[in-house]
C-alpha cells in the first residue's frame, strides 16, 4: 500500500477538512505536526508556493490546498463518498465550500478587529451567516444532504473554531435564536463518530486564538 | 436534445471561460446577455440569489453559479475532448494552478487594478504581481506550449484573462509586465492562446473592452 502523509498544524480547520475526510474513509495516514510560526524546510520543499499547511503526500507525490487534496482523496478512495453523484448536487457541494473560503475576510473580520470596526464586522459575519443558513442548509440535516459530505467538512470551522474565536473576540455572531439551522447543524456534525473523536481541544483553541487576537489588535509601536 | 443557457455579459472574462469550455467540447448552448451594471433580469436573481452575478450556467433547467464550479460541470458532463487531465495527481495539479493567482481571489491584482500613480505602494505592487505572474510562468506552465500540455485545459481557461484583460489594464496603469525580457514564457502563451482555434474566434473586441473598462475605472 501506498504512504499516505499529511503535514499540519493542530489549530488549522483547513487540515481538519483532509483528515476527517481520511478518517471518514477509513484511510490510514501518517501525520506530521509542523510549526507554522516557525515553518520547516520540509514544509517549504514540500508547498513553495504557498509554504502552508496542509500538505498531503500520496506515494511520494505531494498536493497542496485543501479543497484540492479533498477532490484528490474522493477520487482515489470511492468508498464512503463525500460528493453526492448528481452533478448538479456536486455543483452545489462545490458551491458552498467556495462560498466559505471566499467569504473568509468577511466571516473572520470581527476577530481582528475592535470598538465600532467590530461591530461593523460582525454585522457582514452574520450576513454571510444567514445565507448559509437559509440558502445552504435549508432544512436538511447536513450541507449534502442526509450523511455527512465535503460541503460539511469545509464548513467545520463554524463547529468548533467560531465558538473559540468567539470567546477570544468577546463577541457572538453565531447565536442560537437568529441560527436554529446551523446550531442544529452544529450539534448533528459533531455527534459523527470521526468527528467526535478528532476534533482540536477546546481550551487549548480558546488560549490560541487569544494569544492571535493580541497580535492583530495590539496598537502599533513606533 | 437537452437544453443549456448560458447567461451572460459580454466584458467579463468569467462568462469567457465558460464559453471557452463549451466550445471546446462543442456543446451548443442558448447565449443571454444580461445587462449586469444597471439592469439586472428577475432571471439572474432567481438563479442566482447568493451573488446576483453571472456567469450562470443553465442546464436540465437547473443554475449551476461560479465560474470554477461551473468548468468543473462541464468537464464531468460533457467527458469529450478532456479539459482536466485523466491522472489523479495531475489532475490535482492543475486544480491547484487554476486556484492560483485568480483575478477574483487574489488581493494582488486587485491592488494592481487600483495601482496609485506614484509612491511605494506602486512600487511593491508592481513587484507582487510581478512575483505572482513569475510563479505561474516557472511552475506552473514550465516549459509546456499550454498549462495542460499540448492542448488547452482548464487551467488554461481560468489563466485566459491574461490574454486581453491584462493587456488592457496594463495599458490602463501604465505598466508592461508581459515582455519578453520580463516574462518571456507568459508571453509565448498569451500569444498561442489567442492563435488557438477556438479561442480565436471567440474573444472580445479589444477597442470595444479597452472603451468599456476604461468607463468603468473612471
Amino acid at each position: 500500500m501506498e504512504e499516505v502523509k499529511v503535514i499540519g498544524f493542530w489549530a488549522s480547520p483547513y487540515v481538519y477538512r483532509v483528515t476527517w475526510a481520511l478518517n471518514l474513509k477509513g484511510v490510514e495516514y501518517e501525520y506530521q505536526e509542523e510549526d507554522v510560526f516557525n515553518k520547516s524546510d520540509l514544509l517549504l520543499q514540500y508547498n513553495p508556493v504557498h509554504k502552508k499547511v496542509p500538505v498531503f503526500v500520496h506515494g511520494g507525490k505531494r498536493i497542496a490546498e485543501s479543497t484540492v487534496i479533498l477532490e484528490y482523496i474522493e477520487e482515489t478512495w470511492p468508498q464512503n463518498p463525500l460528493l453526492p453523484t448528481d452533478p448538479h448536487a456536486r455543483a452545489m457541494a462545490r458551491f458552498w465550500t467556495k462560498f466559505g473560503d471566499d467569504k473568509k475576510p468577511d466571516f473572520f473580520g470581527f476577530f481582528k478587529s475592535a470598538g465600532e470596526e467590530q461591530i461593523k464586522a460582525a454585522k457582514e459575519a452574520q450576513e454571510c451567516l444567514k445565507i448559509l443558513e437559509e440558502h445552504g442548509l435549508e432544512d436538511k440535516k447536513f450541507f449534502d444532504g442526509d450523511k455527512i459530505g465535503m460541503t460539511d467538512l469545509s464548513l467545520g470551522w463554524l463547529a468548533f473554531w467560531l465558538e473559540a474565536m468567539e470567546g477570544a473576540a468577546g463577541v457572538q455572531v453565531l447565536d442560537v435564536n437568529s441560527f436554529p439551522r446551523l446550531h442544529a447543524w452544529i450539534r448533528n456534525l459533531k455527534e459523527v463518530p470521526v468527528i467526535k473523536e478528532n476534533h482540536p481541544d477546546q481550551t487549548r483553541l480558546l488560549a490560541y486564538f487569544k494569544w492571535l487576537r493580541e497580535m492583530y489588535t495590539k496598537p502599533a509601536t513606533t | 436534445m437537452e437544453e443549456v443557457k448560458l447567461l451572460g455579459f459580454w466584458p467579463s472574462n468569467f462568462v469567457y471561460r465558460v464559453i471557452w469550455a463549451l466550445k471546446l467540447k462543442g456543446v451548443e448552448y442558448d447565449y443571454i446577455e444580461e445587462d449586469v451594471l444597471s439592469n439586472k433580469s428577475e432571471l439572474l436573481l432567481q438563479y442566482n440569489p447568493v451573488y446576483k452575478k453571472v456567469p450562470v450556467l443553465v442546464h436540465r433547467g437547473k443554475p449551476i453559479v461560479e465560474s470554477c464550479v461551473i468548468l468543473e460541470y462541464i468537464e464531468e458532463t460533457w467527458p469529450e475532448n478532456p479539459l482536466l487531465p485523466e491522472d489523479a495527481h495531475d489532475k490535482a495539479v492543475a486544480r491547484f494552478w487554476m486556484q492560483f493567482a485568480s483575478p477574483d481571489r487574489s488581493p494582488t491584482f486587485n491592488a494592481f487594478f487600483l495601482l496609485p500613480t506614484a509612491g511605494e505602494e506602486r512600487e511593491k505592487t508592481i513587484k507582487d504581481v510581478l512575483e505572482t505572474l513569475r510563479t505561474l510562468e516557472e511552475q506552473g506552465l514550465g516549459d509546456k506550449k499550454f498549462f495542460g500540455g499540448d492542448s488547452i485545459g482548464l487551467v488554461d481557461i481560468v489563466h485566459g484573462w491574461l490574454a486581453s484583460w491584462f493587456e488592457i489594464i496594463q495599458e490602463m496603469v501604465g505598466v508592461k509586465l508581459l515582455e519578453p525580457n520580463t516574462l518571456p514564457r507568459l508571453l509565448a502563451w498569451v500569444q498561442n492562446f489567442k492563435d488557438a482555434p477556438v479561442i480565436k474566434d471567440n474573444l472580445p473586441d479589444y477597442n470595444e473592452l479597452l472603451a468599456h473598462m476604461t468607463r468603468v475605472w473612471s
